[in-house]
């Protein structure tokens, strides 16, 4: 016996080596995006732990917002003194924005900004236009709106939405190029509330048979609370996360930024390696031959 | 007067890049709308505010 135990394991060893691609990267127009998490610059407890977060999640973009009077902290320092701007692409948001006129203001006031630092996210903008404060949920009706101006403006337009999937498909035909739904309301964790209608968004936005088109970008975007969130979304075929509260309020936002790029990584496999359907009744992961149970 | 982000100042005229100046932003990255329309950062110079604009300054801070 010992010596065909032996047998095995040189036979095994002699086996060719399967190899498992690396994650491509994520292009959306001219900006290339070596990872598929996108992660805010809000929130955290100060500017070291943020720089550190960012390096520990992968990112090659972030988020900002468009504030006045806060130019800098306590310190006098600026957000910029912390952020490589030759290192990531810096995505200005439209956070606050309730109308569709305020949001086109915050997208031409950070494209004036990114301009001066010649980064490539000076025409970009995420846009925002938010229903009310308790909810944040977008309002569909001023999101729409502000998306053809912005578009119409040159702006390539990263559109946070909810999840509903007409409105998706709403947005993508309003020039935006990219739809980010949302898991589920921003900063509350909840994860993907309703898997069901994120995929939807992702079947009418992504595959041919439903008048989508798979190199269309879908990023989910906001609620995200564990790394298990990030993988969810990413086995549902999203192209990526895009997240903030959850690495920055975390214990241990840099651990935590760590936890959610492994997440990302193993639900971009997952999703392409093809999942076993799910079944009623159970069906054994050893042979009943041989047994000598129940002889 | 003129209103800089919310309050007046004792200004009846001033070039919006000697107000920068005056505030130790001309060296902030900053962006400019007055009375909501976005003055581009290489028009500033030229840029001369009269009595009653409304201005607002702002820079990049965190966000998701």
């Amino acid at each position: 016996m010992t010596s065909k135990l032996f047998h095995l394991l040189e036979e095994d060893e002699e086996m060719p080596t399967m190899t498992i691609n690396a994650i491509p990267e994520l292009q959306l127009e001219d900006i290339t995006l070596t990872s598929r998490l996108v992660v805010g610059t809000g929130k955290y407890p100060d500017y070291e732990t943020m720089q550190a977060a960012l390096e520990a999640s992968g990112c090659s973009a972030v988020t900002v917002a468009v504030r006045r009077e806060r130019l800098v902290d306590s310190q006098g320092r600026s957000i910029l003194d912390f952020i490589d701007c030759d290192k990531y692409t810096i995505l200005p948001n439209t956070a606050g924005c309730f109308s569709a006129q305020d949001a086109v203001r915050v997208a031409r006031l950070g494209r004036d900004i990114l301009e001066q630092l010649d980064n490539a996210g000076s025409s970009w903008v995420k846009l925002e236009v938010l229903g009310d404060k308790t909810t944040l949920l977008p309002d569909p009706v001023g999101t729409l709106e502000a998306c053809r101006e912005l578009v119409s403006d040159g702006f390539s337009v990263m559109c946070y939405t909810s999840d509903d999937p007409i409105m998706a498909t709403r947005i993508r035909d309003a020039g935006a190029t990219c739809v980010m739904p949302a898991g589920s309301p921003i900063g509350t964790g909840r994860g993907i509330a309703n898997p069901c209608a994120i995929q939807l968004c992702i079947d009418l936005l992504k595959k041919p048979e439903h008048g989508g088109d798979p190199s269309y970008p879908v990023i989910v975007d906001a609620g995200v609370g564990t790394p298990s969130d990030v993988t969810v979304a990413m086995e549902l075929g999203a192209d990526g996360v895009l997240l903030n509260t959850g690495i920055a309020h975390a214990q241990d936002p840099v651990t935590m930024a760590k936890a959610m790029r492994l997440a990302c990584d193993a639900g971009y496999y997952g999703f392409r390696s093809g999942r076993i359907p799910r079944k009623l009744h159970a069906t054994a992961s050893s042979p009943w031959d041989g047994t000598i149970a129940g002889e | 007067m003129i209103t800089v982000n919310g309050e007046q100042i004792q200004k009846n005229t001033i070039l919006l890049t000697d107000l920068l100046l005056q505030m130790n932003l001309s060296d902030q990255l900053c962006a400019v709308e007055v009375n909501k329309k976005l003055i581009p950062f290489r028009e500033r110079d030229a840029y001369q505010l009269l009595e009653g604009d409304d201005v607002e300054i702002v820079s990049l801070v965190g966000g998701g």
